[in-house]
């Protein structure tokens, strides 16, 4: 147990409440898989329909999914005080929320990358369309994670912050779900070739990488002061 | 080491809680925050420990140093940071290396020790007792020396021995040049300035 760097000590942190029980890492998975296993019963067996929608399908769940976790991101911290002395930390909040989201997304956005294969199989995707769907969502979750973060930042406090979470969250993520979806479907054939979409969807995971730290932080201390 | 507040005003959801305050702490000395409930007592902490900014007035720390206020101070308020499905002893090692500033660290072995939770540190903390969580918060203040402690009720669930250890580290503070600043209702049992937020507001 020798001292480690604050930042190491967040993140073991983080990584061990995650894995523990009560954590949200799995139930992401979880309800990914029952949200795309029950869309075929509304759709109907149609594999054609089902293969060409696929991409789309897994995108939406993946958004919802990682929904689902966000709002405990700083909701645990806050209820129990700990948000309070990370703030008067000598360690800046940007850095401390930076590491939160990076252990959140590994714990959430991976699984959910993992299992997309095995959920696409489930829908009838070729495997072309197959890799490029997990593909696409690896570069598009650590975006989710981040804008969402802002979300949960703002919605600290409040008691049911998450349906408001989703509210105000699910707007800004439409480009995000634009431009994986179309990267997803150029993998699969088409006229558009991959890497303009694709392009597109790295820059708005390293934007959102980039500038999320700075508004959740900005969020948090507003929520405070 | 001195602690200042100059003409402190402070209002929560719109309502004046306490206008005016002022008072001056030097190292070495505790401060006793007395007054009824609502009085205002945990919110003078709270801004002492920067999380809510005064309406008026100021609180400064001299001479100058490279910590900020917030950085400086122990808070140790009604929640006690733990987390229940960490053990006692993986939440005390976080917290003391996100908190630490300054040298002059108690071991966190010695810590549980001091405070006779040496037997429950790999429990998870859900399993702990209320005095338990509150001695396992109290640990902080050692595994990560800052130079002004705020604690508010820092005696509630604490069975007698416990307060006696409390009050020996509060008096090892005291005498390496610490602060101390406590809002309570029971005596503090050590020598104390005493600051009256009268009644309720």
């Amino acid at each position: 147990m020798s001292a480690a760097s604050p930042l190491a000590a967040l993140f073991a942190r983080e990584w061990r409440i995650g894995r523990r029980a009560g954590g949200t890492g799995s139930m992401g998975v979880v309800f990914f898989l029952i949200l795309v296993s029950i869309i075929p019963f509304a759709i109907g067996p149609d594999l054609v329909l089902l293969a060409r929608i696929g991409p789309a399908l897994l995108w939406i769940a993946a958004l919802l999914a990682t929904l689902l976790g966000l709002d405990r991101l700083f909701q645990g911290d806050d209820d129990d005080g700990s948000l309070d002395l990370l703030l008067m930390s000598e360690t800046p909040l940007e850095s401390i929320v930076l590491v939160k989201c990076v252990v959140h997304w590994l714990l959430t956005g991976v699984p959910l990358v993992i299992a997309t294969p095995v959920f696409a199989v489930m829908l009838g995707l070729a495997p072309q369309a197959i890799l490029g769907v997990t593909i696409s969502l690896l570069a598009g979750t650590p975006a989710l994670t981040f804008i969402g973060a802002i979300g949960a930042a703002l919605t600290v406090g409040f008691g049911r912050g998450g349906l408001l979470l989703a509210i105000l969250i699910l707007p800004l993520c439409v480009p995000v779900l634009i431009f994986g979806v179309s990267a997803a479907q150029a993998a699969a054939g088409g006229t558009v070739p991959f890497m303009t979409p694709f392009a597109i969807l790295v820059a708005l995971s390293l934007a959102a990488f980039a500038a999320a730290p700075f508004a959740v932080a900005l969020a948090l201390r507003q929520a405070r002061l | 080491m001195r602690l200042t507040a100059a003409d402190l005003s402070i209002e929560r959801g719109g309502r004046l809680i306490f206008s005016h305050l002022s008072f001056c702490l030097d190292g070495g000395e505790a401060l006793a925050v007395i007054g009824a409930n609502g009085a205002g007592k945990s919110s003078l902490l709270r801004a002492l420990a920067g999380l809510l900014r005064p309406m008026a007035g100021q609180i400064s720390l001299s001479p100058k140093m490279n910590l900020t206020l917030a950085e400086a101070v122990h808070y140790v308020g009604h929640a006690d940071a733990l987390k229940n499905v960490l053990t006692l002893a993986e939440n005390l090692v976080f917290w003391s290396s996100m908190l630490a500033t300054g040298a002059g660290k108690t071991e966190i072995g010695e810590t549980l020790q001091y405070f006779g939770l040496k037997g429950v540190a790999d429990l998870p903390a859900a399993y702990l007792s209320a005095g338990q969580r509150r001695r396992a918060a109290l640990a902080r203040l050692l595994v990560s020396p800052r130079p002004i402690w705020l604690l508010d009720e820092p005696l509630t669930a604490l069975d007698l021995a416990s307060q006696d250890l409390l009050r020996n580290a509060m008096r090892e503070h005291l005498k390496g040049g610490g602060l101390i600043v406590a809002a309570t209702h029971a005596a503090l049992g050590l020598p104390a300035h005493e600051l009256n937020m009268g009644a309720k507001a």
